[in-house]
Order: structure tokens, then sequence, then C-alpha cells
């Protein structure tokens, strides 16, 4: 497979729960070696479309295609060259580290000796050979998320899906599990997750769609994203009537959220210098624009449940 | 796809399903091993010996002697019945197990076909060690009583379907009490397990041979334990294969139902 090949094809895939539309016509391509990103608020659709990727759950409409084989038809292929990181921890309690990813690899077919090196080598790359012999319910969050990438690897997979990779993590975990991410990706990984945390997104991905209400809203990579929907800085001024006065006399585009004005930008220190010689602005505050303020401006609500 | 849903997709991949709970079931033998072999203790004492002193003799049989095949179908119903209910239901709806399964090249009939061996598989874990405590009492004929041993695996896994439908429909946890009253519990009193069915009135009888798995199971057990093959021993046979394969395949077909959205 060469590397205009998709890994994943997806052509206006919908799914439907009754009539309720979890996922409206979505079209995506993932290529090898990328880091695809799934960005968007709880209920956006990003697990359902996961699922469908996964081959554990039938799609409603349109074509989804996994190593170019219809993602319907081709699940033992295509799951046999998965590696799957679900939104919900799923290990097993009664098991120890080591016996969660044997019993796993067997899932696999995976003779037994090669797997017994395989764990211990990917026990080691999750940092967790000191928990080798300890039981699931002895380790800590982050831990337990480490384990399931763990698990997510034991076939070599040659595409990984991570739902939520971080969910509930204090940072210090999460920042660990990056680290992981980050070598997976520098050893030419095909990666594709999902997450609502929009600092997640924007250091991981070199690609990315951001989802809402089933659909998808704008793709590409985080930076193209920010310069093309808010400009490379945001100017924040407090929201009063003289203020507005003068920005729509300064002729840039800007817009209102509660009592705040942002303004979009590729020149902060004009904007702000300009905001305070002439309109008297109150606090004024210049930032990077963030995928974020691209949600933002797209849905008009935060991002954050 | 109409077409997978119908045909279950069978291979080996069952048996690593199979093979996951046995290890969990070993890991914690302690606590497994105990009932089965307390359990009977307690009935044949009780029952068998206890009331037995005041109820004699069944059909020319030592009361104790009647029971006896009964415990052992008693403990066939229950070991796959609840394993396949609760226990099930449990991996499936809050460990997630069955999730976890389906991630990988296992197919989602497969993870329930090991599940229902699992379950019968338990049915003849239990089975075997109340029998041994059986002939240890000397309360069962040898050698034919042996052979409730591959036949608990065969009614186990009967139970094992049945029980997997329960649990394919249920909305919850509790809701799965409902069967295990109003089904194994009346079934556990109206087999022919403490009293010989002929005492009932006749439309119950006649209820209990044609519709209740445990009166034929019941049937099959004391007519091994008895050394006494009757007429009903291959009724009882042929009605317990047939059903076990239905169930089978109907609990795999209401599983994928239920998960497969
Ligand atoms: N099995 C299901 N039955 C009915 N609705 C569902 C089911 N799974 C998901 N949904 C609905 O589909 C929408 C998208 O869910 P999901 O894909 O889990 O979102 P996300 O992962 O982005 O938070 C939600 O509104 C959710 O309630
Ligand atoms: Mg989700």
């Amino acid at each position: 497979m060469d590397a205009t090949t998709p890994i994943i094809d997806a052509q206006d895939l919908s799914k439907t729960f009754g009539s309720f539309v979890a996922v409206n016509n979505i079209s995506f391509s993932v290529f090898p070696g990328e880091v695809f990103g799934f960005l968007g608020p709880n209920g956006a659709g990003k697990t359902t479309t996961m699922k469908m990727i996964q081959c554990v759950s039938p799609k409603s409409g349109g074509s989804l295609k996994v190593f170019g084989r219809e993602a319907g038809i081709y699940q033992r292929s295509i799951k046999k060259r998965l590696g799957v990181v679900p939104q919900e921890t799923n290990l097993d309690t009664e098991f120890t580290c080591f016996e969660n990813l044997l019993v796993y690899s067997r899932y696999f077919g995976i003779p037994k000796q090669e797997a017994t090196g395989r764990i211990e080598e990917l026990l080691r790359f999750v940092q967790l050979e000191e928990k080798r012999d300890v039981l699931i319910e002895r380790l800590s969050g982050g831990m337990k998320r480490r384990l399931v990438l763990a698990r997510a690897l034991i076939n070599n997979p040659d595409l990984l899906v991570l739902d939520e990779p971080t969910i509930g993590l204090d940072p210090q975990a999460r920042h660990l599990i990056w680290e992981k991410l980050k070598v997976l990706q520098a050893q030419g990984n095909t990666i594709v997750f999902t997450t609502h945390y929009l600092e997640e997104a924007e250091r991981l991905c070199n690609r990315l769609v951001i989802m809402d209400e089933g659909k998808i809203l704008v793709e590409g990579s985080p930076a193209d994203l920010v310069s093309g929907h808010v400009g490379s800085d945001i100017v924040e001024a407090e929201h009063t009537p003289e203020v507005i006065a003068c920005i729509e006399n300064m002729g840039v585009s800007y817009e209102v959220f509660g009592d705040m004005v942002q303004i979009f930008t590729d020149n902060p220190r004009e904007v702000a210098k300009s905001l305070f010689d002439t309109c008297n602005p109150g606090h004024v505050f210049a930032r990077r624009g963030s995928l974020e303020d691209v949600f933002l401006k797209l849905t008009g609500r935060a991002l954050k449940d | 796809m109409a077409q997978s849903v119908y045909i279950p997709r069978l291979t080996r991949g069952a048996l690593k399903v199979w093979r996951r709970n046995w290890d969990v079931f070993f890991k914690t033998y302690q606590v497994n091993f105990l009932p089965p072999f307390i359990e009977p203790i307690l009935y044949l004492l009780a029952i068998g010996f206890g009331l037995g002193m005041f109820v004699g003799e069944i059909d020319g049989v030592p009361y104790v002697e009647f029971i006896a095949p009964a415990l052992v179908a008693i403990s066939i119903m229950n070991s796959a019945f609840f394993e396949c209910t609760y226990s099930s239901f449990v991996r499936m709806y809050y460990q997630k197990t069955f999730d976890a399964m389906i991630a990988t090249p296992l197919a989602l009939d497969e993870v329930i076909a090991g599940e229902l061996l699992w379950g019968a598989t338990r049915s003849f874990i239990y089975s075997s060690v109340m029998l041994a405590v059986l002939i240890a009492f000397g309360v069962v004929d040898l050698p034919l009583s042996l052979f409730i041993l591959p036949f608990s695996f065969l009614a186990g896994l009967l139970f094992a379907g049945i029980a997997m439908c329960f649990t394919a429909i249920t909305p919850g946890i509790d809701a799965l009490n409902y069967p295990s009253f109003l089904f194994i519990t009346p079934m556990f009193l109206f087999s022919g397990t403490f009293f010989p069915l002929d005492v009932l009135p006749g439309g119950l009888q006649i209820f209990a041979r044609g519709f209740l798995p445990l009166t034929q199971v019941v049937t099959v057990t004391r007519s091994l334990t008895l050394s006494d093959l009757s007429p009903y021993f291959l009724y009882s046979i042929g009605w317990i294969s047939v059903l076990t394969v239905l169930f089978f395949f109907v609990s795999i077909h209401l599983m994928k139902r239920r998960l497969i959205v």
C-alpha cells in the first residue's frame, strides 16, 4: 500500500439509531503514517464513528473502507490488523497486567512464546514492568489507560484507533500517554483518535476534523484551521457599545461572546494599539488563536462539557 | 448483512473465550469449589436422611436415593443458568468484556458460543464434584452413574442457552430475578425432584413432562443413578438434544440483536 492509498476512506458515512442520526454523512480519509484526530464535544458522534471503523457497528449509509476493504464485510481480516483503545477501559479485573495481555494475545491467535516476549516489551514501553504481576484493581487510572494502550499494540497493528485515550486522567497521566503516542507516531504508525480535549488535538494531530452533532464542521491541520478560521491571534476586549462602534470603524472581523468581544486578526499588536488609542476599551487581552476558538466560532458554543 | 445475522460464524475462537472464563474460574477456585461440595452434603443430610426418615421409600426406592439424582440435575441447572444470566450479564454490561473481545478478530457469535460452552463446563465441573460426594455416600449406582459426566455437559448447554436468551432481552440485572424466581424455582420444586410427578394433577403432570427442562434432566439422571432405563429416558435425551441446539442458536441470534447496533 503506497502513501496515496488511504488506510481509512469514508464517503458520506452515516449512522442512525432508530430515527436519531448520530453520524450524518461524513467523509474523510486517513493516510499511512498520519495521526488523525476527531475533535468534538460529547455526543458529537466520535465514538459511533470509531465503532464503525472497528467493524463492530454496522454503518447505516455511505461507504467505509479500511485498508482498502469494505468494513461491513471484511470484519475479521480488518480487525486482525487493528489496535483499539476503547473509550471505556475494559480490562479483565480478575487478571494481572501480564495475564490481561496474554489472554488478549490469544484472541489474535498469537503463539504463547511470541506473545510472552512481546508482552514484556510492551509493559516496558508503557512503563508498567513493575506492575507486571499486579491485579488491575490496584492500578491508577493512568496506569490502566497505559495498559489498554499496550493491549492495543499486542498484534503489531497497522492502524491504531484510540477513543478518548486520556479521558478522565490528571494532567500528569495525560502527558505520559501523549509521550507514548508521540513515540508511536515517530515510528510511522497510523493513528486515529478522538478527543474533546483541545490541547490533545493540537499537540498530536497532523490533521483533524472537528465534529458536532454528527457532522464534520471543518478539516485540516491544527495550524491551518486556526489561521483559516480565526486568524493566528485573538484580541479580546470588554463588550461595551463604544468598543463595538470603534471596532466597526476599524473594519476588522469580530464576534461577541457574552461580555467579551473577540477580534480575529493576524496583527494583534496593531489591533490592540488602535483599540487603546481610540476607544477606551478597559481590559484588552491578546493571545494565540486555538482550536477552541475555531469551534466556538463555528458553533457558538464552547467545546467543554 | 442479513445473512450474517442468521448464520453464526463459529470457529475455534469460541474456545479462546471459553478459556478466558476457565482461567478466571481457576484463579479463584478456592471460592468456586466449596459450594458444590458442601451443598449436596447439606441436602443429603437434611432432606435425604432427615425427611427420608418419615417418607421411607418412593416406588420401592429409599428416599435418599430418590433425591440424589435430582440434586445432580438441580446443580446442572443452577450452575449453567446462573453463569449465563448474572455472570454473563456482568461481563457484558458492567465489565465490557464482550466489547474488548469483539475488538479483536473474534466475532460476537464466537464470544456468545464461548460463554455457552463455559456455562456447560460449569455444570460439568459442579455436577462432577457432586457426583463424587454422592458416590462417597453410596447413594448412586455404579457404573451407570458415570454417564452423568458427559450428560451434564449436554444438559448444561441447554440451560446455558435458555439463560443467555434471558440475558439478551433483560433490561437490567435486577430483571433477571424474574426468570430465577418464576422459572428456576418452580422447576426446582415441580420437576419430579423431591416427589414423583404422579402425585401432581393430570394437567400439571403433562406440563412438567412436556415443557419443563429440569423434568427431562431429572428423568435422565435418575435413570442412570438407579440403573433403570425406562422409555422416558430416550424421550428425555431427545427432548434435551433438540432444545439444546435450538436455544444455542436462538440465544446467539438474540445477543447479536442486542449488541450489534
Ligand atoms: N446504541 C445507541 N443507541 C442510541 N443512541 C446512541 C447509541 N450510541 C450512541 N448514541 C447517541 O449518538 C450520539 C453520538 O454518540 P457518541 O458517538 O458516543 O458521541 P461522542 O463519542 O462524540 O461523545 C449521542 O447522542 C448518543 O446518545
Ligand atoms: Mg465518545
